[in-house]
């Protein structure tokens, strides 16, 4: 059975439809990444499957679950994370209060999941009383995917988390998002920088115009000519 | 020296109750515009509910701070918190929410607010009538004098038993409120809510229970505000307009969103209400007789009358606006 | 485009009419138009607060401080003049203060520019700030010397003796700049803020009002104010009333045709596509803040000029008079009732809510009595004394309640705005 699977959905804004079937499908172990040209669909997909807008056709599941429509906090429970591509932290509280509100749903393993988080991302323990606001783009992202950890969720959503970081960050964070996938969260990202996401993928997703256009393997996807000279910029 | 501690009586003390009256007011105005985004513009008739509500429970039992030896009203004070605080949640689920649940506008929420102002003045006004009346039932005020250890100063600096009483509270209130937040679960996720509801939500914040959470303490600390007020002068049904512009301004002068700024804004107000209504010429009075003849002082130096101290929170607001319209600590919401 | 016959409006207006007439032939006929003229009185406040906030979205908490401030206006243009004042020294007195006034202002002003001949600017601004409060010492204690003088030899300084529109005009003026100061502050900030602004400075303006004794008598009141029209005197009550009636229609007529022009005018559709979406307003070129606070200005000054024609009428100026329920909150029940942004509905809501109003007090009394006989029959229940005055409390909590009910349950009020698909 899949990890996350999600069929034919169909949904938008205000009774514009921005997606018009888009099938994805990740197992347990594996990382998923949808790639595409901008107002593809690909953000919204992923706000779709989060329960942050309507989904009027088709199913999403969760293990065979299906939770389509369901609101954010009870998905959260029901083990998914997400980490927004923009405010996605707390500016105000500081690095270690940002962690703690991802385990609010347990705070028994706050302690536990606390000392794996640091052990994932050694640069934040230094700062852990700063503000989050004052952290770098780099840091902030790694909070964001912290916070989202903190919950222990077995599939974790990230909305491009690699947007305006400096390419050294960049390689960072597909490094962190390969370790995390290592300890068996599954994960499910759209990223612009199509190329080098697609080379950690298990499988990958390209969208246009709210459609799948292909789904395959990352590798298959890259090696595949259509597909580089449609997206990947030859 | 007199005119020492007559300075000492009519600004420190006096400004000092005000502030402390007015930053628990704004904490509570801040906390609702944090996490609800709107200016809650019944909160100056919650602190009337909550005196009134004592001065009832006074009124049934006015014996019972006897047997403490505190005044009644302070003994029945956490009755009516209570109930504030339950009547503020209940007010929010139903007038606020059902708005909030239709994504209007903020502004359309504080008119909401003002058509609750209304009801609850109605209602506060055909309990208790239009009249003032003291919360003193059984007993006498307790008025602890003071005598400066200065030869000059003949007269005694002058506190009473329910100023004495509300400075205590105030501090309570300000270091349980900075516990609150800074150590709890619920308080830290109330800040989170207030820096970004929507990623509260995705990290399983339950956003009702916080919105309710900011209502019990809002009404709690309301009920506080408005008995100490009534304690210090007198219960008086009709005081929320001329309440509602200070604790709007001490918010706004602190920072919207900012609950350590509001308690600061209070004491700013409260302060700079008493510096202007207070004669100045008292204090120079003893150095008349060094001043040039030419000089002739008016006897009333004054900033403002006394019937005139609400232009002192306006104008702070207003400059405050005009020049620094995020308040003294950067608050979160313009 | 539709041109059916409105039935809503249609209706609702009969109805209103039937209501009328039935006042009429209960309640005599100089009761009745003595009602419709302060109906039209609130008609022309309900235009400036449907422009605010039906138009431009902007709350105006303060309806009651540009009423007062019109309502000065007028006493203070058509009072006849008060030769015990004019007669003395204390004129002359009044404006020597007034010329210091202007002398500190200007200097103030000009040490607030001393940066520009090479001062720094922390110098500067502290010696600006000295200097205004020094000046402002020197100017308010010699004012209170004067105002002391006034009050204790004349009483008041009285009018000016001019006719009626004058005052009704100036009041309109008055009004107008005091909106343009709170709009200038407030207008680029939260509309929260104006809501508070508003609020502060109408109970500031009444305070003024209220201790003002060389100015406006404070307390003693002022009447009998002089109308524009042949008075109660010459042609009793009925027939006075209808003319000024007739006045305050004429008034609401030109005020009604000049908001539908400018509404449908390339004004009132950028007006409406700010106050729709501020951002794509913003974003093709359209100076927010300059529109923003040209309507709010218009409606302050609408504001004034019906509070002016409100006071004339009563014939009486009493600050005390004024009050945040029945000047401000009354009127925000008849345009959010009415409905906002619709010119019609805003009169027909001012009219039906202010029947309702008026009617309200004799039934609130009535159900008070009632209660008061069952509840000293049933439960030997011990009336307090001031019965009367907690009735009355009863309106301020229906006045809420109607508030509350109409924003969740009819938010676009009995007759909605009807933005035209396009013009």
């Amino acid at each position: 059975m899949a990890l996350l699977e999600a069929s034919d959905v169909h949904g938008g804004y205000g009774g514009m439809n921005i997606l018009n079937g888009v099938n994805i499908a990740i197992e347990a172990d594996q990382i998923g990444v949808i790639v595409g040209p901008n107002g593809a669909g690909k953000s919204t997909m992923l706000k779709a499957i989060f329960g942050l807008l309507e989904v009027n056709q088709g199913e999403i599941r969760l293990r065979g679950e299906p939770i389509t429509n369901l609101a954010p906090n009870k998905l959260v429970h029901k083990g998914m994370g997400f980490v927004p591509q923009e405010k996605n932290i707390f500016p105000s509280l500081s690095l270690q209060e940002n962690l703690e509100m991802g385990t609010y749903i347990r705070p028994n393993n706050f302690r536990r999941m606390l000392e794996q988080i640091y052990d994932f991302f050694p640069p934040l323990v230094e700062k852990r009383h700063q503000p989050a606001g004052e952290l770098s783009g780099g840091q902030r992202q790694m909070v964001a995917m912290g916070r989202a950890l903190m919950a222990e969720p077995s599939v974790l959503l990230l909305d491009e988390p690699t947007a305006g970081l400096s390419p050294m960050y960049m390689n960072e964070i597909f490094e962190r998002v390969k370790t995390i996938n290592a300890a068996g969260v599954g994960i499910l990202m759209v990223e612009q920088h199509a190329k080098q996401a697609l080379a950690i993928a298990h499988k990958g997703f390209v969208l246009a115009a709210g459609q799948n256009r292909f789904t395959d393997t990352g590798e298959a996807l890259l090696n595949d000519p259509d597909v580089a000279k449609s997206f990947l910029g030859g | 020296m007199n005119e020492l501690v007559f300075f000492l009586n009519n600004v420190v003390v006096s400004g000092a109750v005000a502030g402390s009256i007015y930053a628990m007011g704004a904490i509570g105005v801040t906390l609702v515009f944090s996490i609800m985004r709107f200016a809650h513009f019944a909160h100056a008739d919650m602190m009337t509910l909550g005196a009134l509500l004592v001065l009832a429970l006074t009124t049934l039992f006015p014996e019972a701070g006897l047997a403490i030896g505190l005044p009644t009203a302070i003994v029945m004070l956490p009755v009516a918190m209570v109930i504030t605080a339950i009547a503020a949640v209940g007010i929010d689920r139903v007038f606020y929410r059902p708005l909030r649940a239709h994504k209007v506008k903020p502004i359309v929420i504080v008119i909401g607010s003002l058509g609750v102002t209304l009801m609850l003045q109605g209602l506060i006004r055909l309990f208790a009538g239009t009249s003032a009346q003291s919360l003193y039932i059984a007993e006498r005020k307790a008025i602890f004098r003071l005598e400066m250890p200065f030869e000059l100063a003949s007269r005694p600096v002058i506190i009473t038993e329910p100023q004495v009483i509300l400075f205590v509270l105030t501090l309570v209130a300000v270091v349980g409120l900075h516990l609150f937040l800074s150590r709890s679960r619920l308080g830290k996720a109330m800040r989170a809510m207030s820096d970004n509801p929507d990623l509260a939500r995705a990290s399983g914040i339950n956003t009702d229970t916080i919105v309710a959470v900011t209502w019990i303490i809002a009404g709690g600390l309301a009920a506080v505000a408005g008995t100490l007020l009534s304690l210090d002068v007198a219960f008086k049904p009709d005081l929320s307009f001329f309440l509602l512009l200070p604790i709007f301004a001490a918010a706004i002068v602190g920072g919207v969103g900012h609950p350590y700024g509001a308690i600061a804004g209070g004491f700013v107000i409260g302060f700079a209400e008493t510096l202007a209504v207070f004669n100045w010429s008292v204090l120079l009075r003893p150095l008349r007789d060094s001043f040039p003849t030419w000089l002739e002082l008016p006897n009333n130096l004054a900033l403002v009358g006394t019937e005139y101290k609400i232009v002192v929170p306006f104008f702070i607001l207003v400059a405050i606006l005009v020049w620094r319209p995020t308040g003294i600590f950067k608050g979160k919401v313009i | 485009m539709n041109r059916t016959l409105p039935v809503r409006e249609t209706v609702l207006f009969s109805g209103l009419l039937v209501a009328v007439v039935l006042i009429y032939l209960s309640m005599g006929s100089a009761y009745s138009t003595r009602m419709l003229v302060e109906a039209a009185c609130y008609a022309i406040l309900a235009l400036g607060l449907t422009i605010q906030w039906g138009y431009a979205g902007q709350f105006n908490a303060g309806v009651m401080g540009f009423v007062a401030l019109g309502g000065f206006a007028a006493m203070f243009f058509s009072v006849p003049t008060n030769p015990d004042f004019w007669n003395t020294d204390l004129p002359g007195q009044l404006g020597i203060v007034l010329l210091m006034l202007v002398v500190s202002i200007a200097l103030v002003f000009v040490a607030s520019r001393l940066d520009r001949v090479g001062l720094p600017k922390r110098l500067r601004t502290i010696v600006t700030v000295v200097l205004a409060l020094v000046l402002y010492l020197v100017v308010i204690s010699a004012l209170r010397e004067v105002t002391g003088e006034i009050e204790s030899q004349a009483g008041f300084i009285g009018g000016l003796g001019l006719p009626a529109w004058t005052g009704w005009i100036v009041g309109g003026a008055l009004a107008g700049g005091l909106g343009y100061f709170i709009g200038h502050i407030c207008l680029g900030l939260r509309s929260d803020y104006l809501a508070i602004a508003t609020l502060g400075i109408a109970e500031i303006i009444k305070a003024f009002l209220k201790n003002s004794d060389w100015l406006t008598r404070g307390t003693a009141t002022v009447s009998p104010l002089p109308w524009p029209t042949p008075g109660p005197s010459e042609l009793g009550f009925t027939l006075s009333r209808a003319l000024y009636l007739s006045i305050t229609a004429v008034l609401i007529a030109v005020i009604f045709f000049l908001l539908h022009r400018a509404y449908h005018a390339p004004w009132g559709r950028m007006i409406r596509a700010i106050r729709d979406n501020e951002v794509s307003a913003a974003a093709m070129g359209k100076d927010i803040n300059r529109r923003r606070l040209e309507i709010f200005v218009l409606g302050c000054i609408l504001m004034g000029i019906g509070g002016a024609v409100l006071t004339s009428f009563n014939g009486l100026f009493d600050p005390q008079g004024y009050l945040p329920l029945n000047h401000t909150f009354l009127v925000l029940v008849m345009v959010i009732l009415g409905g906002p942004g619709n010119n019609l509905g805003t009169i027909f809501g001012a009219v039906l809510v202010y029947i309702i109003w008026i009617m309200s007090e004799p039934l609130a009394l009535f159900l008070m009595q009632g209660a008061v006989t069952l509840g000293e029959a049933w439960f030997g229940w011990d009336a307090p004394s001031n019965l009367d005055s907690r009735a009355l409390q009863a309106r301020v909590f229906v006045i809420g309640l109607l508030i509350s009910l109409v924003l969740r349950y009819e938010p676009k009020g009995l007759i909605p705005e009807k933005v035209p698909e396009h013009d």
